[in-house]
């Protein structure tokens, strides 16, 4: 495919997330936080169940821009935190070029990404630099 | 009330060795079927594995320690991860220093001060040379948050 300023990639749907989900993400990364994980915990701190971890919907961020453009291709990858997820959510990445432009002597191409909820609030937004091979 | 004469504090450096089964862990975690994790002796890292500096450098030993933020107030802002080239593969091993870069502050929508603390942690390889950053920002809310990480 070829990639100029407006190239969308194809949104893709991951979950409905569980709370196995949040816990391997915990493991995996190594931030035990109990809000994630602790019914009871997460009532008491005023919450009606525990959350997703940002980081989990950053991490699927991650993989959507990699799968798409490469693994070894990434050079920045940036999220901003917006809505919490929830167990039982069910997520849409996205993805389009902003800019394609040489720097260094690399083809890069900025993008803007986003993880939605299956409400349309917004979760994540994210901005990436890729090499083009 | 945060401590801004933490700005500029720099951690010890940390030895962070890179190890195929964590990048494997991490990507499966992340919903990753990709080869080049998976599939690879020598896997590169995902966009957000850098994260996993927690095992190797506790909230105590972190810079954010300094600061006396209120954690029953934070919320994690943002994240960024730079490369300077392609992401580090398992089997190598990077050398971790954190630093406060910034301490803000801003007015809430509903009301309430927010303050803004920024964290950089520089990843280098064994000859020292810069490979990846990462900059974490937390924020304090006027109030306990309703939303974020």
């Amino acid at each position: 495919m070829e990639l100029t300023e407006g190239t969308a990639g194809e949104p893709r749907e991951f979950g409905p997330l569980t709370r196995t989900d949040f816990v391997r993400y915990q493991g995996a990364s190594g931030d035990f936080n109990p809000i994630h994980h602790d019914e009871e915990f997460a009532r008491a701190a005023g919450f009606p169940s525990v959350f997703s971890v940002g980081m989990l919907q950053a991490g699927i961020l991650g993989t959507y821009v990699t799968d798409w453009l490469g693994a070894e291709n990434i050079r920045r990858f940036a999220v901003q935190f917006r809505e919490q997820v929830w167990p039982g959510d069910t997520l849409t990445c996205s993805g389009t070029v902003v800019r394609r432009y040489e720097d260094a002597g690399e083809d890069r191409a900025d993008l803007e990404l986003e993880v939605t909820r299956q409400t349309g609030g917004v979760a994540v937004r994210g901005t990436a630099t890729v090499v083009l091979a | 009330m945060v401590d801004k004469s933490a700005v500029g504090a720099t951690t010890a450096p940390v030895e962070v060795p890179i190890e195929r089964g964590k990048v494997r862990e991490f990507a499966r975690a992340t919903m990753s079927e990709n080869a080049a994790y998976l599939g690879s002796d020598a896997p590169v890292i995902p966009p957000t594995f850098l994260t996993t500096i927690n095992f190797w450098m506790s909230a105590e030993e972190s810079p954010m320690a300094k600061v006396g933020l209120d954690l029953r107030r934070l919320l994690h802002g943002g994240q960024e991860y730079v490369f300077h080239g392609p992401p580090p593969r398992a089997g190598s091993t990077l050398h971790a220093t954190s630093r406060i870069e910034d301490i803000y502050e801003k007015e809430g929508r509903r009301g309430g001060t927010m303050t803004f603390v920024v964290a950089v942690t520089e990843f280098r390889d064994e000859d020292g040379a810069l490979v990846a950053e990462a900059r974490a920002t937390a924020i304090e809310t006027g109030q306990a948050p309703m939303r974020g990480a």
